[in-house]
């Protein structure tokens, strides 16, 4: 077996045996990512020199016997994380030129942790999208079929996992941008609660429902980047002050009588008829590892759409007026004065799904449609909150899909707006009230992988964490690999 | 809804985003369409329902001490700037 097709534990098991180096994993992928990745455009930056750098530094520390879980192993972070000296771009021509000056926490720890950074994916503008069609840097493409949008917007992290370019990476989930793309690259993808994982050096999007995750090739893999991601951060206000479980070590566990809900209105006339049998097909494995099945009922959350795209438009726009021309990023050329200035940088600077975002957040804060719009809004996510924890009160996991459809082909929804911003239907409601879930391979519809979506009660990473992996023990859709990539 | 013109034209300057000629219709029919998607949301009664405002139950922002807790490293920053001089960040002419 290449090393390349190795889950991130067995090759921590083969580190640590010293069966290989870090410096000979980490030049298989780079050689593997120059070779397979241009065709699926996943990376923004490949960090050769620090890669080669850190797989060296790693190797010492395993050579005198002081290296942890990670120490050697290589992943890829989302082009959102900011990394000192190493280019951020968040997908934009706002950021082209950005370096930052210091690394964002989820970097710094896994950076202490001993990883080494093989390089930055792509992803659409600023995260905001659901096709990673949206980067200054082009379209991502799915590696199950290179005319198809990979999902987004962690699209690039999400292909390059499915195509094995990394055995792991990082995404940022505001709508389902971990979820959605893990589902249509058929590769395993968690969310973790609002404030599980620091957003410190994450570039911001939607503050209250940006949440940085991992994706993996299994459960047990998430489990394992997790543990070294998680925890308080005093630099994240939003970051929450609790232990942090030993993940890895809390899969294994039988799910004999896990009490499962069925969530009606995620099974609607809008999923797919070929996707809701692989959904079916998944929950009756359930039911064969002894879970018992309840169904129950969120009345508001076909709202969520909506209610997302008021409040995630609302919270864009004001993070996104750092972007001014004056302290960093895109400058136009000779501005007349300071009004030019700020509004021909940021014409220039943000693609048009952003501009898109910015001026309708823009109006559903500007006087007069406050109430109607943004408190409105607030006021049906409260609801929807609601009803989860009405859901949680009678079980104590969600089984739902993930997305509506398998990918889609590349340009397809770019025109309609409200077309691709459905996309998220069965992802955003686990975002409006703050919760975490997950996303696993379950099978395929023609040729095309489709994602089984588990959500859980706050802070309940190891219960669902358990559940995908009780799941992946007894199927192998996660071991699938697309056409030519194996 | 459907947005006028002059209703872009505001929330643009609003927005400090410049807008090129073509791009002015295409925002006014997304705009309208997106504004009339969310209309949706007046199905709900939300009478006597707090707006949330944090994701998880009981909690709000947490404060800090109002200290300073970073070095002074106004150099590496300003290495990002488009235009910087002793230590200053340039802007055109704001007072005549």
């Amino acid at each position: 077996m290449s090393l390349v097709n190795q889950s991130l534990t067995e090759l921590a098991a083969g580190l640590a045996a010293r069966e290989f180096s870090s410096a000979e994993l980490t030049q298989a992928y780079l050689a593997r990512i120059a070779a397979r990745g241009p065709a699926l455009n996943a990376f923004v930056t490949v960090a050769h020199e620090s890669a080669l750098a850190d797989a060296q530094a790693a190797d010492h520390a395993l050579k005198r016997g002081d290296g942890g879980a990670l120490t050697g192993l290589p992943l890829v972070h989302k082009d959102i994380f900011c990394t000192a000296g190493l280019r951020t771009t968040c997908g934009s021509r706002m950021l082209d030129q950005f370096v930052a000056p210091y690394d964002a926490t989820v970097v710094a720890k896994l950076k202490d942790a001993g990883t080494v950074l093989l390089g930055k994916t792509n992803m659409d503008e600023f995260a905001m999208g659901s096709s990673s069609e949206t980067s200054y840097y082009g379209a991502v493409k799915n590696p199950w079929n290179l005319a198809l949008v990979p999902g987004g917007s962690s699209g690039g992290s999400a292909a390059a996992v499915a195509a094995r370019l990394s055995p792991v990476a990082t995404g940022t989930d505001t709508g389902g941008s971990i979820r959605q793309p893990a589902a249509l690259c058929g590769v395993t993808g968690l969310k973790p609660t609002y404030g599980r994982v620091s957003r410190y050096g994450m570039i911001a999007f939607a503050s209250s429902l940006d949440q940085a995750g991992v994706i993996a090739t299994s459960a047990a893999d998430v489990a394992l980047l997790l543990k070294a991601m998680a925890g308080f951060d005093p630099r994240d206000s939003t970051s929450v002050d609790t232990p942090v479980p030993d993940y890895p070590a809390l899969l294994g566990e039988s799910i004999a009588g896990l009490r499962i809900g069925i969530v009606k209105e995620f099974f609607d006339k809008g999923l797919d008829a070929d996707n809701a049998r692989r959904i079916e097909e998944a929950i009756s494995l359930y039911t064969r590892l002894g879970a018992t099945l309840q169904e129950v009922s969120l009345p508001n959350l076909p709202l969520s759409v909506p209610t997302y795209y008021v409040v995630a438009p609302a919270e864009c726009s004001s993070n996104l007026a750092r972007f001014d021309g004056v302290r960093f990023g895109h400058r136009c050329a000779k501005p007349r004065d300071l009004q030019d200035l700020y509004r021909r940088s940021r014409g220039e600077g943000f693609g048009a799904e952003v501009k898109r975002r910015i001026m309708t957040g823009t109006y559903v804060l500007s006087a007069g449609y406050y109430d109607a719009y943004y408190l409105k809004a607030q006021r049906v996510r409260q609801l929807i909150a609601k009803d989860f924890a009405d859901a949680f009160s009678q079980v104590e996991l969600l089984v739902a899909p993930t997305t509506p459809t398998p990918a889609f082909p590349i340009g397809a929804k770019m025109a309609d707006p409200i077309t691709m911003y459905l996309n998220d239907i069965y992802t955003i409601g686990a975002n409006l009230a703050g919760l975490p879930a997950i996303s696993i391979p379950c099978g395929f519809v023609q040729g095309l992988p489709v994602g089984l979506q588990l959500v859980g009660p706050h802070f309940a990473e190891e219960r669902i964490l358990n559940a995908a992996h009780a799941y992946q023990l007894e199927s192998a859709w996660h071991r699938e690999i697309p056409q030519g990539y194996a | 809804m459907a947005l006028t013109r002059a209703a872009i034209d505001s929330i643009a300057q609003l927005a400090r985003l410049e807008l090129n000629e073509a791009e002015i219709p295409i925002y006014q029919d997304n705009l309208s369409r997106i504004l009339d998607f969310v209309r949706e949301l007046d199905r709900a009664a939300t009478t006597g329902v707090t707006p949330m405002a944090h994701p998880l139950p009981g909690l709000s922002q947490r404060l800090r001490v109002d200290v300073v807790t970073e070095a002074d490293a106004h150099e590496l920053y300003q290495r990002n700037a488009p235009q910087v001089e002793a230590g200053l960040y340039l802007v055109p002419k704001v007072i005549e």
